[in-house]
């Protein structure tokens, strides 16, 4: 039998699937150069790296700027607001990927909403979106919620008039 | 075909040496024994450990072999020797002191001491992370067993007063551990002149193998063992032997004390290039740790950029081929920023954006060129995306790497901010 380290590293060893709890599969021990190895998954990746809706919008209608007391990230949320509904949105974060993959995908999913229907926008429509976030990443999405929130509210603010109806009840929390 | 990525991150490990490698061979498969067992196959692998050992002195200036205990990785060592010494000293007294500025394996064992009627104090760094003697002599009082402070500091490169230490534990009486995990293999160490009673490092970190540590104890040095069962070590650390793992690690040992002056030498050169390349590249950004020179590590840089955050620089080097590690708290599990830039008075928001570089023999000037430019232009991008940046250029916050006298500080901004968002929650 050949047992020479070669031969080893080409070995295959026996790992428990966590998927299918009644049987094992057979991983290869070996780096797989040709995977890309990446921190998170492949749509919270593409959103960091091309994030939809980065920057400002000079005539906003709302804008919030809110920070994470728990890791220091900062995320602001502007709104283009006609008729009571979303036209635009843009964001800017100071904050880690799963920040910036959160801020982008929650702007990508307000647009067109009504006021009244994104005041009850849950983090967990962002994690669902971004296929799941790693779980000390949540607080991410969460603050991606408060700071469209926070949008909203300064909107509201600023359009007593316009939104008289959507800013009374709690808004949803997750 | 996009270039070989550069790997800037041999702190957290380097590639095992093609004659390392070689030479553990025969441990895995032919030379398999156990060295406790009474045979030639026992008999064949012990005379390899002694050798490993001898290995392991010399890196360190040890005169004895029999100093060197074998464990498996630097942070048994270090639990090892803290817990260690502090079991076999408790008699005379509960006292330990350490930096602020420990590896973990440090930190978490003295913690884990003190729930069992240790004391300890931290004494703390100066801003360039390097111990205050003063305070460190302060510390010390007739119930101290162990000082425990490190060679150098993994997150910032600072080098620490060792020798002075080893004075000081001296005239007190008291056992002196220093850690030297970021150290060994890449800046000279002598246990005897520096006064060290014990010392640990983990071969891993210079082109050994991983699984295996050093634990050197100067025989006056009183351990107690913390791993229980036979009689390997002497007793101080039961357990079968990593042969393959220490014979590696002592060729490296071996390889690494002979090519210190010109690793080092390289290293060094590629340090200055790095720093003053991205000094001159990129704007708003703090080196932290002290200058290149005597008190800093040759293999490590360590900045922060200012009004971006690290994790995000962290994942766009490496979508570039450049690998890096961040002391900022998006990259810990705990969400906190590294203790160590906590402890040189680091503000909050440019810990956030802090980046580890850390040097191996393998890099070369053409891969420092190609990490300066795309340090730039991640750091552009990030900024392009960070409300801070905007801020700042509309003057509503102030820079700390440069301030310009107009707006508040970044953290004041921050703290406003979050504000704003636990009122919202309370509502």
């Amino acid at each position: 039998m050949d047992l020479s380290v070669d031969r080893f590293a080409e070995a295959h060893i026996l790992i428990w699937d966590k998927t299918s709890p009644i049987s094992f599969h057979r991983s290869e021990t070996k780096m797989n150069n040709n995977k890309e190895y990446t921190l998170y998954n492949e749509k919270v990746m593409d959103h960091f790296m091309n994030p939809r809706n980065m920057g400002d919008l000079p005539s906003a209608d709302g804008v919030g700027e809110v920070g994470a007391a728990a890791c220091g990230d900062i995320m602001k949320i502007s709104l283009k607001i006609e008729d009571g509904r979303i036209k635009d949105a843009r964001f800017k974060t100071f904050g880690c990927g799963s920040a910036i993959a959160s801020s982008s995908m929650a702007t990508e999913l307000i647009k067109g909403r009504t006021v009244e229907e994104a005041m009850s926008f849950s983090n967990q429509e962002v994690v669902d979106a971004l296929g799941g976030l790693p779980p000390v990443k949540i607080h991410c999405s969460v603050l991606a919620e408060e700071a469209l929130k926070a949008a909203l509210e300064d909107y509201v603010k600023k359009h007593p008039e316009a939104a008289s109806a959507p800013t009374k009840g709690e808004p949803a929390k997750a | 075909m996009p270039r070989p990525p550069v790997f800037l991150d041999h702190l957290s490990s380097t590639p095992v040496d093609p004659r390392v490698f070689e030479a553990m061979k025969p441990f895995f498969t032919e030379a398999f024994g156990n060295p406790s067992s009474l045979h030639r196959y026992g008999l064949q692998v012990r005379e390899a450990l002694r050798r490993a050992r001898e290995q392991f002195a010399f890196l360190i200036g040890a005169e004895n072999a029999d100093d060197i205990l074998l464990t498996s990785g630097g942070t048994e060592a270090n639990n090892l020797a803290v817990k260690g010494v502090a079991y076999a000293n408790q008699r005379k007294g509960n006292h330990l002191v350490l930096s602020e500025t420990e590896h973990p394996s440090v930190l978490e064992s003295i913690a884990f001491l003190e729930k069992q009627g240790f004391t300890s104090t931290k004494v703390p760094v100066d801003a360039q992370g390097i111990l205050r003697l003063d305070k460190l002599r302060e510390a010390l009082t007739d119930q101290t067993i162990l000082i425990a402070v490190h060679h150098a500091n993994h997150d910032i490169g600072a080098i620490q007063p060792v020798a002075e230490i080893g004075k000081i534990a001296a005239e007190r009486g008291i056992a002196f551990f220093c850690d030297a995990t970021a150290s060994a293999g890449w800046t000279p160490i002598d246990v005897k002149a520096m006064g060290i009673h014990l010392l640990s490092f983990a071969p891993h970190r210079f082109y050994g193998p991983k699984g295996v540590g050093v634990l050197y104890r100067n025989r006056k040095a009183r351990l107690v063992s913390i791993l229980h069962g036979g009689v390997q070590e002497n007793g101080r650390r039961a357990g079968t032997e990593n042969v393959p793992a220490i014979v590696g690690g002592g060729l490296a040992a071996e390889i690494a004390r002979k090519e210190l002056p010109q690793r080092a030498e390289k290293v060094r050169a590629l340090q200055k290039r790095l720093m003053a390349g991205l000094a001159a590249k990129v704007p708003y950004l703090k080196f932290n740790g002290p200058p290149s020179g005597p008190l800093r590590l040759p293999t490590n840089v360590s900045l922060a950029a200012e009004f971006i955050e690290g994790e995000g620089q962290l994942l766009l080097l490496d979508h570039l081929g450049v690998c890096v590690a961040s002391g900022g708290s998006c990259v810990s599990k705990s969400l906190k920023v590294s203790h160590v830039l906590t402890a040189i008075g680091l503000d909050h928001a440019l810990a956030q954006g802090s980046i580890i570089m850390t040097l191996g023999k393998e890099n070369t000037e053409e891969e420092m060129d190609y990490v300066i430019e795309t340090m730039a232009k991640v750091v552009e991008r990030l900024r392009g995306m960070s409300p801070m940046w905007d801020e700042f250029q509309q003057g509503k916050i102030d820079s700390t790497v440069a301030p310009r006298g107009v707006g508040r500080s970044f953290t004041e901004h921050a703290a406003e901010v979050s504000g704003h968002r636990e009122e919202r929650a309370r509502r």
